[in-house]
């Protein structure tokens, strides 16, 4: 299963070069970039954890590169996503979301179901990875 | 003068002209919190153009056909509607841009059936017209801020969904009537798992006898979650629950929402008190309110007679929906890429400058009411991704029924192909790429690592629908005024 998350998650995983180039753009609207890392990623998990606090007032993506490198580093075996953040009046809201890692292994989502009267199903989607403690998710080492 | 050159006194008995009666003044400035209408008026021969924006004027306001006194125990000229500017339309001989203020005491608070029944009203059969059209609307932050607005809007829509930073991608099932509740929810599913956002109920599917709107809902919200199980993202199907009292919607609404669905879907055949019910019903909910705008071509398509299809826009901005169709311009319906390019100005931005050469008369405010993600749907495909991305932006829903359900490597390939041939037109653009040079080689290198959408450039990727749109601007910077 490939975790479907961000705005590339049908394309081949992005180079450090492909990147470096969504946050030049980013940065170029004058957007900060943030970085944030999760073992749970259940579609209705919002908060991931923050790399640090967004990167205000950047110009160049190297330090942007650095700071994914350093979180790649602690948690290489974590969902890695960047954000770019547009605070203009009207939007103050995330403008740009993409995966810069995902897990070697990636065992997908169960679709429970509670079965109601007259048909109806209450679904509910759970992260297999989840069942394990936080931190231990998808790979041991 | 009246019609037949006769001057009157104001309040002598009989027929008195329009612009006599006080409905033409020249001199008239719009207040801030004036509702102006630019109407395109065709007089029949030989009526004065001037006394035809008078006329449109009173039969949209206080006018009767003769004076009456009973006008007299009123502040008269402070309902009166003022016609206070005539121009010709450039290239169209006979036909006037007639531009007209109305007092906001005309209307009531949040209710676009009141502001509609005046404004629409009466005047469109008047006989001294041959034809009449409302071509643009300017609501007054004072109006628009009796008004709810979308129920969620685009920020709140995307922070709903969790997706950033692209247009999200639909398809309308297919064939709209006809499938069985069973084979309906395999396409919501086929469809979703192979990359959409969203799915969508065609308009006039409701709750026929081959398929109820209950096993509908039931069916396509197996095929949602188990998409959500498949891609760990967020799924939506537009469950449509116009039916044939409100009462029924709301049955129908409630029943999506015990479901889990993000979304719900009306017509714009419910009328305009019913849309303004399900977005009260929607943002009290939760729930996401989709509107389609089933049989608006009626009235929007032809230039000389009916309303444009931008007040449309505007009010279905103030009623509250979060979706509208709003055209393709590359696509099977109707739509000029700069009328098209007005109406999802007036969706999306804060303050919208006039801008004549795409049909906006006025400037409008919209007082941070949150925007309505416009839906672009109609005979689209992958093949022209960088078209729609160089026309929308990121801020749309690409709707692509056809060109997903009919892929030869079924449904979910579709699907697949077109988020692929998306997420490789925005990432292009970011890098900086030209996308209307470049993006036929984005597409035909994306398609190399991948074959759903190899196969969907080598069956549509030619297609066009190239036919001259009946409607477009005629507004033009220097007018030329008759009064």
């Amino acid at each position: 299963m490939k975790l479907r998350h961000g705005a590339f998650s049908y394309l081949p995983d992005l180079t450090d070069d492909e990147i470096a180039a969504q946050v030049r753009y980013a940065l170029d609207q004058g957007w900060p970039v943030s970085i944030e890392y999760t073992d749970d990623p259940h579609p209705r998990n919002i908060y991931w954890e923050m790399w640090g606090l967004p990167m205000f007032d950047l110009t160049e993506p190297d330090g942007v590169l650095a700071q994914i490198n350093d979180c790649r580093a602690t948690f290489p075996h974590h969902y890695v996503r960047v954000l770019a953040y547009d605070a203009r009046l009207g939007r103050q809201t995330t403008a740009l979301s993409f995966l810069v890692q995902r897990p070697a292994e990636e065992p997908g989502f169960r679709l429970d179901r509670v079965e109601g009267s007259d048909r109806t199903q209450r679904y509910a989607v759970t992260s297999y990875a989840a069942a394990r403690p936080a931190g231990a998710r998808y790979a041991t080492g | 003068m009246d019609m037949n050159g006769e001057t009157k006194e104001r309040w002598d008995p009989g027929v008195q002209s329009y612009a006599g009666m006080g409905y033409w003044n020249p001199d008239y400035v719009p207040k801030d919190t004036d509702v102006l209408a630019v109407f395109r008026v065709t007089p029949q021969a030989g009526v004065d153009p001037i006394e035809a924006a008078a006329a449109v004027a009173g039969e949209s306001s206080t006018a009767t056909w003769t004076v009456v006194w009973t006008d007299r125990l009123t502040a008269n000229t402070h309902y009166q509607a003022k016609a206070y500017r005539v121009e010709e339309v450039p290239g169209r001989p006979g036909e006037y841009f007639a531009y007209i203020a109305y007092d906001l005491d005309l209307f009531e608070e949040g209710s676009i059936a009141n502001l509609t029944s005046s404004i629409i009203g009466n005047v469109f059969g008047f006989k001294p017209l041959s034809a009449l059209r409302l071509e643009d609307l300017r609501i007054p932050v004072a109006y628009t801020k009796t008004f709810q607005g979308p129920a969620h809007g685009i920020v709140m829509e995307r922070e709903m969904l969790n997706k950033y930073g692209r247009p999200l991608l639909g398809a309308t099932i297919k064939p709209k009537l006809g499938l069985s509740a069973r084979n309906y929810g395999r396409v919501v599913y086929e469809a979703c798992r192979g990359g959409l956002d969203f799915t969508k109920d065609d308009e006039n599917i409701n709750s026929q006898p081959f398929m109820r709107w209950r096993d509908r809902f039931l069916y396509a919200m197996e095929g949602v979650n188990r998409a959500m199980a498949e891609t760990g993202e967020m799924k939506g199907h537009y469950l449509n629950v116009t039916g044939g009292t409100m009462e029924q919607m709301y049955e129908r609404a409630e029943f999506a929402k015990e479901l889990g669905s993000v979304v719900v879907m009306i017509d714009l055949t419910v009328g305009y008190t019913a849309m303004q019910s399900m977005a009260h019903w929607a943002r009290t909910n939760g729930v996401l309110l989709h509107l389609h705008r089933a049989g608006h071509s009626t009235y929007t398509r032809q230039k000389t007679h009916g309303v444009s299809f931008r007040v449309i826009a505007k009010w279905s901005r103030l009623i509250g929906v979060d979706h509208v169709h709003a055209g393709t311009v590359v696509g099977k319906l109707e739509g000029d890429p700069a009328t098209t390019r007005g109406y999802y100005d007036t969706l999306r931005e804060n303050h919208v400058p006039a801008n004549l050469a795409n049909g906006i008369f006025f400037d409008q405010d919209w007082a941070s009411m949150p925007g309505v993600m416009p839906v672009a749907s109609g005979g689209i495909h992958a093949g022209q991704m960088h078209q729609l991305l160089d026309l929308f932006s990121d801020d749309v829903i690409l709707q692509f029924g056809g060109g997903t359900i009919g892929h030869p490597l079924g449904i979910a390939a579709g699907a697949e192909a077109n988020r692929v041939a998306l997420e490789a037109m925005v990432k292009a653009r970011n890098e900086g790429k030209d996308l209307l040079r470049e993006g036929p080689e984005v597409l035909r290198t994306a398609a190399q690592t991948n074959r759903p959408l190899e196969v969907a450039l080598a069956t549509w990727g030619e297609v066009t629908f190239d036919y001259t749109s009946t409607d477009a601007p005629d507004a033009v910077p220097t007018a030329t005024p008759v009064g």
